[in-house]
């Protein structure tokens, strides 16, 4: 058993060599990857906010009348947040271990595999931090962001990135065919993109159907994002920054232990 | 030649009784072995025999389940960081990195290693010329043929200037011309004192290469020591391998050598007098189809570890 001393003992500046690798493959497949990622929420934007959004109109969200647009734009960045960090801790992250045998390459320098699965996770973090970026320049284009407080979302991208990095690598440590990963795609991230407070206010829902809502870490990053674009403060923020920063810690090294008993047998 | 200055510098590697279970799966059972500095070691056993496991214990992948080992001094398990800092690794399966071109895969590698982007570039070029590769420095790695692959990863091996080269099968699947390319630079790099530790079922690879041998079954060493001394111990000189013979002939050659094996329709065996072999068989069968040669590490390997299919 790794003791949680030991997997942090064993961290240490050399994960953002893994991060820089990861950048630099980054770079060379943006003009590939990097188009559909970013078209992805557009559409979402454009198709529901503009097609559902002249039928909705305006709703009631936190007591006030928000447009539809409003409520929806930060309903994508949150979906984007997740999609970037989540994909690539789990089909990305199992490509370069188990069909490239990149983590292999990197243990045979001095890297150990504490400081390769951080590095990883140092990657989506940043890849999060990245499509929030991009997503809150389009939606400010729009003219959908109060500011200074939509800046906070950049800050809440890097927090959320890490906490679907940790469950993507936890999910990837189980894995042992890469057409598993359709059962958390199921089970875990079609049920928070379509009840994560994305599309529609959670209110609406039956209470036990709320209640389980709040459970689901993309509930917590649409809450985050959207009070920073519509500016509003609400006494339940900091639960929800608590709520992602302890998992964040949680799965982060549990994702260290897991992956190093896979990679380390 | 071994460069006597590394000669000086002693042992290279220590391992003592290293084992590694898999639950109930005992892949090695208690392997103790010592390269010296400048030496080049071949591991050899059959598929499963436990080679890869004890090279990737050595090396730091895999932590031992009990027993130690030593590398310049430096235990695997306590610093394994300083250790792998030392060793240069050619895996048995080729981990480049496809999204980079050939020479970004080696200054990628380097930056693990924390050499200066400047050294890394300049090391990187000599490399790739030394492994015939400097006309394809913007090459995909997908574009390569296998053994500019092989090649291509035993200069990223290099690439932090190793005292331990450590290869698993570096020849495995590669043709005739890019198997010897891989053995020229391996001779090269010995004659600058570096050490290596590889692994292999080739034979001739083995006895080609190594000062010495370790020959591995189940986990555990049968034999160790330089090629031809072990060919002379446990072989002899002169293997005889006869076909299409009579009972008569089998009965007779049982009387002339002590140890005769009959694999499907074939007699071997391994007369001290070689030239007495020959003229029994003037004399007495000369009709007899047969082949007389030296006796090689294979003889060793197949009557150490048997004639039987391994999966």
């Amino acid at each position: 058993m790794n003791t949680i001393a030991e997997l942090l003992r064993n961290i240490s500046w050399r994960a953002t060599r893994v991060w820089r690798r990861n950048v630099d493959v980054f770079l060379v497949t943006l003009p590939i990857e990097g188009l559909p990622a970013i078209l992805e929420p557009i559409l979402y934007l454009l198709a529901f906010g503009m097609g559902l959004g002249s039928m909705i109109g305006t709703l009631h969200y936190q007591g006030r009348v928000v447009d539809y647009l409003h409520f929806l734009a930060p309903g994508t960045v949150a979906v984007s947040i997740l999609f970037w960090s989540y994909f690539e801790m789990t089909y990305a992250s199992f490509i370069r271990m188990y069909y490239q045998k990149t983590f292999d390459a990197i243990l045979a320098t001095p890297l150990l595999v504490e400081d390769v699965i951080l590095g990883e996770m140092l990657f989506a973090a940043t890849k999060s931090l990245l499509a929030a970026t991009v997503m809150l320049c389009v939606i400010a284009a729009f003219g959908l962001v109060s500011w200074p407080t939509g800046f906070l979302v950049l800050p809440i991208a890097v927090l959320a990135g890490f906490f679907f990095a940790g469950i993507g690598l936890v999910f990837t440590s189980m894995v042992t065919n890469i057409s598993h990963f359709n059962v958390p795609m199921s089970l875990f991230v079609l049920p928070m993109f379509t009840f994560g407070g994305t599309f529609f206010p959670l209110e609406v829902l039956p209470s036990w159907a709320h209640a389980i809502a709040w459970c689901l870490p993309l509930t917590h990053v649409s809450f985050l994002v959207r009070s920073a674009t519509l500016g509003i403060a609400h006494p339940m923020l900091p639960f929800s920054l608590a709520y992602l920063g302890i998992g964040s810690i949680v799965f982060g090294i549990l994702a260290l232990h897991r992956m190093k008993r896979r990679l380390v047998p | 030649m071994i460069n006597p200055e590394s000669q000086a510098h002693g042992v290279a590697i220590v391992a003592r009784d290293l084992v590694k279970s898999y639950g109930e799966t005992e892949a090695v059972r208690g392997v103790s072995f010592e390269v010296r500095a400048g030496e080049v070691v071949g591991f050899l056993g059959p598929n499963g025999a436990g080679k890869t496991t004890t090279v990737r214990m050595v090396s730091c992948f895999l932590p031992p389940t009990s027993g130690s080992a030593e590398v310049f001094g430096i235990d695997v398990r306590k610093r394994p960081r300083e250790v792998k800092a030392m060793l240069g690794i050619c895996p048995q399966e080729d981990n480049l990195d496809p999204d980079f071109d050939v020479l970004k895969n080696l200054l990628v590698y380097a930056r693990y290693f924390d050499i200066p982007p400047d050294v890394a570039r300049k090391r990187a070029l000599e490399l790739l010329e030394a492994v015939s590769l400097s006309d394809r420095l913007k090459s995909r790695v997908d574009a390569l043929s296998g053994g500019m692959k092989r090649r291509l990863v035993l200069a990223r091996a290099l690439v932090n200037e190793p005292r331990v080269l450590i290869l698993d099968e570096p020849t495995t699947g590669l043709d005739p011309q890019a198997r010897h390319a891989i053995w020229t630079r391996i001779r090269a790099l010995r004659a600058t004192g570096v050490t290596v530790l590889l692994t292999t079922h080739y034979m001739e690879e083995a006895s080609q290469l190594c000062d010495r041998v370790i020959l591995v079954d189940h986990g555990k060493i049968l034999l160790d020591g330089a090629p031809k001394d072990l060919i002379a111990r446990e072989i002899g000189h002169t293997v005889i391998e006869a076909w299409n013979h009579s009972a008569e002939f089998a009965a007779a050659v049982r009387d002339l050598a002590g140890r005769v094996e009959e694999i499907g329709d074939r007699l071997f065996f391994y007369p001290e007098d070689a030239e007495g072999a020959e003229r029994f068989f003037e004399e007495r069968f000369p009709e007899q189809e047969r082949q007389i040669r030296r006796a090689t590490l294979e003889d060793v390997f197949l009557k150490r570890t048997g004639r039987a299919l391994r999966n």
